[in-house]
């Protein structure tokens, strides 16, 4: 295997905080690997490890090959980095935030407006290239980082939470192009806390809670893993019921008004349940990336 | 993360940043530097010059007018580089985030800075530049010498500059940067020997005035000004100089601890 990014054992932390904590990965050249985890969890930290913006406070971290502390600028030059935050050059047009971006990576004049005026073209930009950064929405700025990414014709792509805000247009507008791009070949590394991004977009992903490691494996392969193929979810739960699933010792979780049950082939089980309990507070579903995500970072609220 | 070298060619690459948005506002940039001279040269010359005369100043008697000409000078190549690199490096800085995504390509912080510093002399040159023409019209600057007014603006430029970086670096709100300005800049604009030739303070306020780096730019600008090179450059160079070589690489320092993190 060709591994893009090998991460041995990091840990981050700012003071007294651990942000990460003995956390290793690997990525694959050509794959989309996904960093999923509730707010505060260390993607951040992590990526920004990656791509050479914060010091490792342990651990090895090898990306193309190369030891990221002693060669950040080799490195940094062959990645394309979207970060959480706008940073746009809000004083500057769609198409100068381009061309003055390709100069950090030494890319010649002439060279810098072909690859921008065709990125602005693949974004869907190009009829706005003289809109300057305020006077446009989130979604088209967001669409623009990932254009002002890709200027240096990255190897491996790291987006760290591409579409938090966005709307479901917009949202989508996006993912079509990152699977483009990964059809294309692109490495690309991504933080989210989007379980149908992750879903969609991930070929294989982690779910980190607390700076570490809680899962990690491909998002079919979890979902049947830690939950099962099916959910039955019922509202407002009648009285006996519960009595019934621990008569057949059948596993629930209870959050007061809801009772959910992960099966394998839960249709018999729903039968007899909304037969016997419930209308229409009743449903069963396919178990997805959320119910492991929820499972095993818990319900609680953070921050 | 150490990169050696840590500044590459590619500082200017920020330095061109700047210079791009600056191009799209030059016609309004282009316009205090040549008003304030004006403004300036019509109170106190027109206005205090009645009053005042005539300045006594090493050993010569010189109207008030080409008295203050050269310390304006001096004021505005302190301002120019002081202001851009405080709140026009920190609003890009803090607001904008250039800096981070600067980071995020191979530029290092060394070179964002270097960059962002560099810029700030630059304002300095442009605003000298513009304001040479304005005086040359009075009359007041003396030629070929007064050419060398330019690289003294990179020289004042860089040590004012770096000196605002260092307060960019470490205040936590743009607020703040009315104490440096209170404390650091508006003494020096009044009691470097600008309005008034030092000798007229007390001796111990002539001794602390002597080690204020607006004072030695302000020595410098006149000498250049008047077309008297002496020995004196030297001394007042060779201390801008100084200050500047201790300012910038504090100011990259300061700023590697507050952006690596």
């Amino acid at each position: 295997m060709n591994a893009v990014v090998e991460a041995r054992a990091l840990r981050k932390t700012f003071g007294e905080l651990v942000a990460v904590d003995d956390l290793s990965f690997t990525i694959a050249s050509g794959e989309c690997f996904g960093i999923l985890g509730p707010n505060g969890a260390g993607k951040t930290s992590t990526v920004r490890m990656v791509y050479g913006f914060s010091p490792l406070t342990a651990g090895t971290l090898a990306v193309f090959g190369l030891d990221v502390t002693r060669h950040p600028r080799a490195v940094k030059a062959r990645i394309g980095v979207c970060q959480q935050e706008n940073n746009l050059d809000p004083e500057l047009t769609l198409l100068q935030n381009l061309l003055v971006f390709a100069r950090y990576f030494n890319i010649p004049a002439q060279e810098a407006e072909r690859r921008s005026r065709e990125l602005l073209a693949f974004m869907a930009l190009d009829s706005r290239e003289k809109s300057r950064v305020p006077e446009v929405s989130g979604g088209l700025l967001r669409r623009l980082a990932i254009a002002r990414a890709l200027l240096n014709r990255p190897e491996l792509l790291i987006l760290d939470e591409p579409t938090t805000g966005l709307d479901p247009q917009s949202r989508h507008q996006v993912w079509e192009r990152l699977e483009e791009l990964r059809a294309d070949g692109l490495s690309i590394l991504l933080t989210t806390h989007n379980m149908d991004e992750a879903s969609r977009l991930c070929d294989r992903l982690i779910i980190m809670d607390g700076g570490r490691l809680l899962v990690e494996g491909k998002p079919a392969e979890l979902v049947l893993r830690h939950v099962g193929r099916h959910i039955l979810e019922i509202a407002d739960p009648p009285e006996g019921l519960s009595e019934l699933l621990k008569e057949r010792s059948i596993s629930y979780e209870s959050f007061g008004h809801r009772i959910i049950i992960s099966t394998g082939d839960g249709s018999d089980l729903y039968r007899e349940v909304s037969e016997r309990f419930c209308g229409s507070g009743c449903i069963m579903r396919m178990a997805t990336l959320e119910d492991v995500f929820l499972r095993l970072t818990g319900r609680g609220l953070r921050e | 993360m150490r990169i050696y070298p840590p500044i590459s060619g590619r500082f200017l690459r920020v330095w061109q940043r700047n210079l791009t948005v600056y191009r799209q506002s030059w016609k309004i940039s282009f316009i205090p530097p040549l008003l304030e001279p004006l403004f300036y040269l019509l109170a106190f010359g027109a206005g205090l010059s009645g009053l005042i005369g005539s300045v006594r100043y090493q050993g010569e008697e010189i109207s008030y007018v080409r008295f203050i000409a050269p310390a304006l000078i001096a004021i505005t190549i302190m301002n120019s580089a002081f202001f851009e690199n405080t709140y026009s490096s920190f609003v890009r800085m803090y607001y904008y985030k250039t800096f981070d995504a600067m980071m995020a390509t191979p530029l290092t912080v060394e070179e964002i800075i270097a960059g962002e510093i560099l810029w700030g002399a630059t304002k300095s040159v442009i605003a000298t530049a513009i304001m040479m023409a304005v005086i040359s019209l009075f009359g007041l600057i003396r030629y070929p010498e007064g050419l060398l007014l330019l690289p003294l603006a990179f020289l004042g430029g860089l040590a004012f500059g770096a000196a605002g970086m260092v307060c960019t670096a470490v205040t936590p709100n743009i607020e703040l940067f009315n104490l440096p300005v209170f404390l650091f800049i508006t003494p020096m604009f009044l009691f470097s020997g600008t309005f008034f030739p030092i000798d007229n303070l007390p001796l111990w306020a002539q001794k602390t005035a002597a080690f204020l780096p607006l004072a030695n730019l302000v020595d410098l600008s006149r000498s250049f000004t008047n077309g008297r090179i002496d020995a004196s450059i030297l001394s007042c160079g060779g201390y801008l100089a100084a200050f500047a070589s201790v300012a910038c690489p504090l100011a990259i320092r300061k700023m590697r601890r507050r952006l690596i993190k």
